[in-house]
């Protein structure tokens, strides 16, 4: 009989998925125990647990800490992203509620369900064991197919739930069966022990089980970020959740899924960098080409958003390809700056459409621009942001992530991606056009902005501007989360 | 004891019958049962290596796939009902509303 060593155990090192998790499980207490249908003030809450967790995930900033055996580490890297989770979590919170109580469906678990897909998101981030960042990936998951599909009533939110849960649960199962080959290739599940593995043996480079094993899990994350070809899911997910839930999962669980997608890449397999920089640049190229030219003939706001967070995951692939330390840097730069534009963005979007959301469609802008110019103006900040436009975030994070990749090499790839983002500007614009340029067929009365959401596009229309125009520190930040 | 080699052989097979019932299938119900395989092909593939490395993570690994798979099933079931509800079916054929 074996014996079992008890290994080390260091809660501190996941504590903030341990909080996090606590204070989701105490409002899912609170939403039963106190009545009303007002559940705004769960919303609150939330917040504030977001930001004790963000305080203690921060603390932790510093030499990287490993604990449970290998299987979790604390390091900038993954501070960084949960930095990246948590703000995305809370923006998505301050859109809710409005938006479900028009929608009738403002139950109050929605909050502890985006808690606890945050804490998934977190242990994907920090995982560095196979099994760790599975169940991240998926605690993150089963919470999204609820959120995808949380308007029950509404057939359009069935569909994106159902679609999601299936396609999903069929990309785990390719996942998992890389995860398991790989295993058997390399006779650990721990991140650590398969790079030193592979060191020790560059045969095991030409072994089968091995690359189909790598191959398997490379499709399960591009799966997950919306890669093409694998992002036939996205635009009917996102055009068929309710709206704040798309925001939150155009931007957190798409850097989760970077985060963990380049932890076992480029930390388990240092010596096959070049192998997966081909792999990469391929995927580079089809996912930006993809979504910009099917964006391009989207009329639905939402839908084109869908198919521009594809092409936006495109161009953080650019980076990924490069695989030096300004790719890597440049992701996380993005990702920040992705997760406020987008989530802003998608903040306008709730307070245009209506009831079933009705007036969804670009065309259903016209004359926005002269009854709401305000808001119309933060609109575009946004869009001039997504379409890379200086003095925005936006345009910082391209630069950084093409210039990567001229770093790399990849001089054709930069131009690609130049290419791809002066293509998408056209939808970007089309928007502002019908925005400024249009009068509306019918009149229609926009809603004003509750306080949280105006409080959400405030902090948006902020980091987007602030990270745009002195992105110097949070690109030191980024440098320095990537010096493995 | 069969070599390793049968039982990756099995449990591939089962992983291909799975996939191509997913492609096919056009019952939600079916196309989950189908998942469902895949993962437990994953199972077996985790267990034959766990027992010719002679090392326990494989298997513990199978318990918390066997945890997920639990999870994930209250998740679609309860998606599927929800669908079912307004749509009064569960042919993905009619799940059509937003198209590709």
């Amino acid at each position: 009989m074996e014996t079992i060593a008890m290994p080390a155990i260091n809660l501190a090192v996941i504590m903030p998925e341990i909080l996090l998790s606590c204070i989701a499980m105490v409002l899912l207490l609170v939403n039963v125990f106190v009545p009303g249908n007002n559940k705004a003030y769960l919303g609150y809450l939330s917040i504030i647990g977001l930001a004790v967790t963000a305080a203690s995930a921060v603390g932790g900033w510093g030499p990287s800490v490993s604990a449970f055996n290998g299987s979790v580490v604390q390091d900038n890297f993954a501070i960084f992203f949960k930095v990246i989770f948590l703000i995305s979590a809370g923006l998505a919170i301050l859109i809710s509620d409005r938006y479900m109580v028009q929608e009738d469906c403002n139950q109050g678990e929605l909050y502890p369900m985006i808690l606890f897909a945050t804490v998934g998101m977190m242990l994907m981030a920090s995982g560095t064991d196979l099994m760790v960042i599975f169940l991240g990936l998926e605690l993150l998951s089963i919470c999204l197919y609820v959120l995808a599909g949380w308007n029950r009533d509404n057939l359009k939110s069935n569909e994106a739930g159902l679609k999601y849960f299936l396609l999903g649960a069929f990309s785990t199962g390719f996942l998992l069966y890389g995860m398991a080959l790989t295993y058997g290739a390399t006779g650990s599940t721990k991140i650590q022990a398969i790079s030193s593995y592979v060191m020790g043996n560059p045969g095991v480079a030409s072994n089968p089980l091995f690359v189909v094993g790598m191959l398997l899990i490379a499709v399960g994350f591009s799966f997950k970020i919306a890669a093409a070809p694998f992002h036939m899911w996205t635009p009917d997910v996102y055009q068929g959740a309710p709206t704040p839930m798309t925001a939150f999962m155009s931007a957190g669980p798409k850097a989760a899924g970077f985060a963990a997608f380049i932890r076992v890449m480029i930390f388990a397999f240092p010596m096959l960098r070049a192998e997966w920089s081909d792999l990469l640049w391929i995927l580079a190229v089809l996912t930006m080409t993809v979504g910009n030219i099917i964006a391009l003939s989207q009329d639905n706001v939402k839908r084109m958003l869908a198919y521009s967070s594809i092409a936006h995951a495109g161009y953080a692939l650019v980076g990924f390809a490069a695989v030096n330390a300004e790719g890597a840097a440049g992701i996380l730069f993005y990702m920040l700056s992705y997760a406020f534009m987008n989530i802003g963005a998608f903040a306008v979007i709730i307070l245009i459409t209506k009831k079933g959301e009705v007036n969804g469609n670009v065309q259903d802008l016209a004359g926005f621009g002269h009854k709401k110019p305000l808001l119309a103006m933060v609109l575009s900040i946004f869009l001039f942001s997504l379409a890379g436009m200086p003095p925005t975030a936006g345009f910082i994070g391209k630069f950084y992530l093409f210039s990567a990749a001229i770093k790399a090499g990849y001089v054709w790839l930069a131009i690609i991606g130049v290419l791809n983002s002066a293509a998408s500007l056209y939808y970007y614009l089309r928007v502002m056009v019908f925005m400024y340029m249009k009068d509306p067929e019918e009149d229609f009365e926009w809603a004003g902005a509750t306080p949280a959401i105006a409080v959400c596009l405030l902090v948006a229309v902020g980091a987007t501007l602030v990270l745009g125009v002195v992105p110097g520190t949070v690109l030191e930040l980024a440098q320095k989360a990537v010096q493995f | 004891m069969l070599a390793i080699e049968n039982y990756l052989i099995v449990s591939a097979i089962l992983f291909a019958i799975g996939t191509i019932g997913v492609l096919t299938k056009r019952n939600a119900i079916v196309i989950f049962m189908c998942i469902e395989m895949m993962l437990n092909a994953v199972n077996l593939t985790f267990i034959a290596f766990s027992r010719h490395l002679g090392n326990i993570d494989g298997q513990v690994f199978v318990f918390f796939v066997m945890t997920v798979a639990a999870a994930e099933a209250a998740v679609g079931l309860a998606l599927m009902i929800a669908f079912f509800k307004n749509r009064e079916s569960i042919d993905v054929e009619d799940v059509n509303l937003l198209k590709l």
